[in-house]
């Protein structure tokens, strides 16, 4: 959800949109922003599933910490994407799909 | 492999007065910061500073953020992107340059300015997207204007849970509820008052029993406590909400003091683990500085003084600066200190410094 006014902040109007694409579709991003913060923007909490039980994960610590936010980013799996600042293109997949069976 | 005379692990406040006051002196310092953005957490604070107007009180985080990477860019160079992930014998600093390659550069003088990580709190549903520490929450609605959810429920009362809650309101959030396990509010009166003011419950004597949601979160079961901290039967009602946040304390990021042999004592109200040192910042290990929330979870006011207490001893060691002169800088500094821990937040927090000053003096006593 984006914050649309902000009594403090300066309005996110004068920073670019660029696209990425994320699970085979095209979304908007705030140049600049991390991947989860774009992907928040857009509703999405859960980020991934995990290796052996397919429970979700979702951002937790925010600071490259917990690991629990990690996604395949343009083919490297496990970018911890609370730290990794969205690019125009940028292809983000989400990891361990429980119909995989993984 | 290169050089410099000093070293500085984090770039957030107590690491950039550290550098400013080691570069004025000459000193030739480089600061590393795992970071994309210098100042540490003063980048998400929005809110004014307490205090006294010689620590900026009345200036917003960021705005102090500015104004110290502006007098510290000058003197040093900061390495952004970049993490330290060990320190060896020597002082030979390890890192992850620009987030790809590695490096090593050897320090006549490391000072450690790592800051904290916030507490986890485990409950059912814990792991479920959505539940977050307070610090994200900030991160995400502070610096990108993102909110994790329309409703949100803050656990914790200290200023951190206190402060953060009023600025989901500023940022057209809803926080349904702040719950705090103990009988009391933690955090300072003001702050309290001005969330009560925005509609806030603040509930004491509450906890979360579990969290609501398959996919990411939808409520929470939310009980009260009795005077054992055990949940009163029958007092269990639902509160909906989209994402909870957590703000239970923080830890010191110890991990480096830890590698180079710097010894730790544990007090808990300071966040437990935390490296020795003495009244110039200097561990037990030689040539080893640390300062602000690493060496015990304060404020920034307190973490800039520290860092420029380290950042005038590095330089003496080094010889940028004579002891007489040093020892008068220092006195300033050490006056600030004890105003800032006095009162009735700071003086417990003077007595447990001093229980560690004391135990590296005597460390470097003998
Ligand atoms: C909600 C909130 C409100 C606050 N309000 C106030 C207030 O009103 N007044 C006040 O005085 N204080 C306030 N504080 C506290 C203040 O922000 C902290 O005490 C202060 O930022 C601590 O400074 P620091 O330099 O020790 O650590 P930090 O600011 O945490 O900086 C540490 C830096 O080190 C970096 N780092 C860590 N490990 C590595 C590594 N291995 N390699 C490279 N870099 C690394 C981190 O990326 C970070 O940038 C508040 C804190 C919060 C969370
Ligand atoms: S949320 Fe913890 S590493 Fe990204």
């Amino acid at each position: 959800m984006r914050v649309k006014e902000h009594p403090i902040l300066s309005s996110l109007d004068r920073i670019p949109v660029v696209e990425i694409i994320v699970d085979g579709i095209a979304v908007p991003a705030r140049e600049g922003e991390s991947i989860a913060a774009a992907l928040m923007a857009l509703g999405r909490l859960k980020l991934r599933h995990t290796h052996k039980t397919s429970s979700p994960r979702g951002v937790f610590c925010g600071i490259g910490r917990c690991t629990d936010c990690v996604m395949t980013v343009d083919g490297q799996t496990n970018v911890r994407t609370c730290v990794t600042p969205v690019r125009a293109g940028m292809i983000v997949e989400t990891q361990n799909k429980p119909d995989k069976g993984e | 492999m290169r050089q410099a005379d000093i070293i500085i692990v984090g770039a957030g406040p107590a690491g950039l007065s550290a550098a400013v006051e080691a570069g004025r002196l000459g000193a030739q310092v480089v600061v590393v910061d795992e970071n994309a953005k210098p100042g540490g957490q003063l980048f998400k604070q929005i809110h004014k500073f307490f205090g006294s107007r010689e620590h900026l009180a009345g200036i917003r985080g960021f705005d102090i953020g500015q104004e110290l990477l502006a007098q510290a860019q000058p003197c040093a160079q900061i390495k952004l992107n970049s993490t330290v992930y060990a320190i060896y014998p020597d002082k030979q600093v390890a890192l992850i340059a620009d987030g790809v390659h590695q490096e090593t550069i050897r320090a006549k003088k490391v000072i450690l300015a790592a800051g904290a990580s916030e507490n986890v709190l485990a409950f059912p549903g814990s792991t479920l997207p959505g539940v977050m520490s307070a610090g994200a929450v900030q991160t995400m609605m502070n610096v990108y204007q993102v909110l994790p959810a329309e409703e949100i429920l803050m656990i914790g009362s200290g200023n951190v849970g206190l402060i953060v809650s009023y600025q989901i309101v500023q940022a057209g959030g809803k926080v349904n509820a702040l719950l705090e396990a103990a009988p009391r509010i933690g955090g300072y009166g003001v702050h309290a008052a001005k969330i009560s003011r925005a509609g806030i419950p603040i509930l004491t004597r509450h906890t979360v029993q579990k969290v609501l949601g398959e996919e990411h979160v939808e409520g929470a079961i939310v009980v009260q406590l009795d005077d054992n901290v055990q949940p009163v039967p029958g007092s269990e009602r639902m509160i909906a909400c989209g994402a909870i946040a957590i703000a239970v304390g923080l830890t010191p990021l110890t991990e480096l003091a830890h590698l180079a042999g710097c010894q730790l004592t544990f007090i808990s109200r300071l966040g437990g683990m935390l490296p020795v040192h003495d009244d110039n910042m200097e561990t037990t290990v030689p040539g080893i500085y640390a300062a602000g929330d690493l060496t015990g979870v304060e404020e920034a006011s307190s973490a800039m003084e520290e860092g420029r207490l380290a950042g005038i001893a590095a330089a003496e060691a080094l010889g940028y600066i004579d002891a007489g002169a040093a020892a008068k800088r220092k006195a300033q500094v050490w006056e600030r200190l004890h105003m800032l821990r006095s009162g009735d937040f700071g003086s417990y927090r003077r007595q447990m410094k001093e229980e560690v000053i004391e135990k590296g003096r005597i460390f470097h006593a003998i």
